[in-house]
């Protein structure tokens, strides 16, 4: 019988790369704070002490070279797991990322091999302001050439790991400081979960439907399906019936799930702390009106985004610019309140 | 160079000012943050309490400011680091809507949009970052300007010795260097970079030593003492403003706090910062007025009184401040109450 225990998410993705490095000698880890310290989120402890320096290395504080570095390692049939700490801080090496490490197995006609994980942490609600506070998995995914992994559970952190460092291809592995799980910062309950103590895959592109429902689709990643299992259950004792899909990557989209689950209820919100403009949700708001020959609306589309503003810092700004549970509670109700009118009536 | 008595009580009185605000954020900042206030299991609630948030503390580090401080107006240029505090206290920033801003509130530098790593006066031509290694281009820019109006005016970037191996201080070196802009490169070296110490993130043992790749001066600092940095940077400072370009200063300096509080500090010798805090720079020069007879024992009462009261007085008014409303926080992305396009909420 399979072993379950309990793990948070930052126990999660520690155990899936430890369990891969000692699968794959050809897996390292590079980034700032990871050794000694695990990771300032958690999310490489205890590895130094089971790897030693030599595959888990403490950078300097030069994110174009060490990340850079880890593209040059791939081609040489190394698995470089690359962290740096805030996606906020990816601005001072985005070349080696977006020009490179994204680009270079297309540019080589699919010669060139680079299987790196960037890891990073995303995400607000502890006030740390507009430079740490940021999702950004927009961007990333923006970008062709990279795959966006973004899991909010420990059991889908670790079988995401897993085959994150097993792909062949570039991945960023974006993990929400509000889940991880520290002792030092509030997190949701829901995301440390059970694990199976043996090494798993949870393959790219599978949404996960976390809750059943038919009146309307809640449709998110990392955090925010917390949030919105918490509203789908508020909303069940009013009788609206939400069902809550967590896609799990972004790249690539789960986008028959999301087809499916609105299809059958009619309704779809989407759920997001990314920015409002340009982002996830106005993508799978798009991919809805290219379908629209084979899904019905009963209403129109509901976003709920990071308002196109930087985060602010005071707790009350924050607050409102970050969709919480009862902004997505409020949005559901508002939809199943609201028609599509026949073009007649108009 | 030598100090005038008037310029070292104003350090001294400076560096009283600075340690008792940090020591005073040390222990607001705990409030609300601890159980059984907090989310049962946790032992520390970052997002919790009256100032959430990170929180970078200078105690240890106040040399460094004053010593550079001392040497400017109010035209002159700093950009500071994440851990601001010092910098800004010390080139004359507001402590009322300083604190403020550092609680979240409506009379904030930034009305509370900005929160510590992010404070901003354009009056005193301070600025920070929360990004390493981020204030050197920005100081670049001031001297560039300073330049371009044929002023004298300089700019210090402050940073810490982990930004030396960024991106960013190489190409303004560079930048600065080739354009002979009246900026001074200040390197805080306080040994760790969160937990990495210098030995194992950096290829010299001294970050001046790499002023010699830029052809640029490199100057350094042995001690944590505010006597021996205003005097170490009177060359660079007078360098700059006969526009003869950049120089580079590194400073031995102390963090006794965490990288930022509630930092488990696991990778750092125990007894560390209680060996670190025997040399008190702010006691030795206590001391050292005492010794010339510049400060009496009274006197050196009055001035600790008197920063103390200041500083009180500045989290009170932070405290009974309002904080802003939820809609502003849609305001302010662009000047002029702009509208910001696509703000649907």
């Amino acid at each position: 019988m399979k072993s379950f225990r309990i793990l948070t998410v930052a126990q999660a993705i520690s155990e899936g790369i430890a369990q891969e490095m000692t699968r794959d000698s050809n897996v390292f880890v590079m980034g700032e704070d990871i050794g000694a310290y695990g990771g300032i989120f958690g999310a490489t402890g205890g590895l130094l002490d089971k790897f030693g320096k030599d595959r888990i290395i403490d950078t300097p504080i030069s994110e174009t070279a060490f990340i850079g570095a880890a593209t040059g390692a791939a081609v040489a049939g190394f698995r470089p797991i690359v962290e740096l700490m805030f996606v906020d801080f990816f601005g001072v090496c985005m070349d080696q990322i977006y020009n490179h490490l994204a680009k270079n197995t297309y540019m080589s006609g699919g010669h060139v091999k680079l299987p790196v994980v960037l890891t990073t942490a995303i995400g607000g609600g502890y006030n740390d302001a507009a430079q740490h506070s940021q999702c950004l998995y927009g961007i990333f995914a923006h970008v062709p050439g990279i795959k966006v992994v973004v899991p909010s559970n420990a059991y889908d952190a670790k079988g995401l790991m897993i085959q994150a460092i097993r792909d062949d291809n570039p991945v960023i592995f974006m993990y929400h400081k509000g889940i991880m799980g520290l002792p030092w910062m509030a997190y949701f309950e829901g995301s440390s979960n059970a694990v199976p103590e043996d090494s798993y895959v949870i393959p790219f592109g599978k949404a996960n439907v976390v809750k059943e429902g038919s009146d309307l689709t809640i449709v998110s990643i990392s955090q925010m399906i917390q949030k919105a299992v918490l509203a789908a259950n508020e909303l069940a004792g009013q009788s609206i019936h939400a069902e809550v899909l967590d896609l799990r990557t972004l790249v690539p989209m789960d986008t028959d799930a999301i087809l499916k689950s609105v299809r059958k209820t009619g309704r779809l919100l989407i759920a997001d702390e990314d920015y409002l403009g340009f982002g996830l949700s106005g993508e799978i708001s798009a991919l809805i009106a290219e379908n629209l020959d084979t899904v019905s609306l009963k209403a129109p589309i509901k976003r709920l985004a990071v308002p196109n503003v930087p985060i602010p810092y005071s707790r009350p700004l924050e607050q409102f610019v970050i969709p919480q549970v009862a902004n997505i509670v409020l949005a559901a109700q508002e939809l199943m309140l609201k028609k599509i009118p026949l073009l007649a009536d108009l | 160079m030598q100090v005038g008595k008037e310029k070292l009580l104003w350090m001294y009185e400076k560096m009283v000012q600075i340690r008792y605000y940090e020591e005073t954020m040390a222990s607001v900042y705990m409030e609300g943050k601890l159980p059984p206030a907090i989310q049962k299991g946790l032992a520390f609630d970052i997002g919790a309490g009256i100032v959430p948030g990170e929180m970078h503390l200078a105690a240890g580090q106040e040399p460094v400011a004053v010593g550079i401080c001392a040497h400017l107006s109010d035209e002159d240029t700093v950009v500071g680091t994440h851990r601001p505090h010092h910098f800004a206290i010390a080139k004359g920033v507001p402590l009322n809507p300083m604190t403020a801003e550092i609680f979240g509130k409506v009379t904030g530098l930034g009305k509370g949009k900005g929160g510590h790593m992010h404070l901003f006066d354009n009056a005193h031509k301070f600025s920070c970052s929360g990004i390493v290694g981020a204030s050197m281009p920005i100081a670049c820019g001031a001297a560039l300007a300073a330049k371009k109006l044929g002023k004298n005016w300089v700019s210090i970037a402050f940073f810490g010795e982990g930004a030396a191996n960024q991106g960013a201080f190489h190409e303004s070196l560079n930048l600065a260097a080739l354009w002979k802009l009246p900026v001074i490169f200040v390197c805080e070296d306080n040994h760790w970079a969160i937990s990495v110490p210098k030995s194992k993130s950096t290829s010299v043992e001294w970050v001046a030593d790499r002023a010699a790749g830029y052809g640029i001066p490199g100057i350094k600092v042995l001690e944590n003492d505010a006597i021996l940095v205003f005097e170490a940077v009177a060359p660079a400072i007078s360098r700059a403003r006969h526009g003869e370009g950049p120089s580079l200063i590194e400073i031995k300096t102390d963090r006794y706090f965490g990288h930022f509080q509630g930092d488990p500090e696991t990778y750092r010798p125990k007894d560390e910062v209680t060996g670190l805090r025997k040399n008190d720079p702010i006691a030795i020069l206590a001391k050292m007025l005492r010794d010339k007879k510049f400060m009496t024992s009274d006197e050196e009462s009055g001035v600790v009184l008197k920063m103390h009261q200041l500083v009180d007085k500045a989290f009170d008014f932070a405290r009974k401040s309002d904080y802003p409303s939820a809609n502003d926080a849609l305001q302010d992305v662009f000047v002029n109450g702009q509208k910001n396009t696509r703000a649907l909420v």
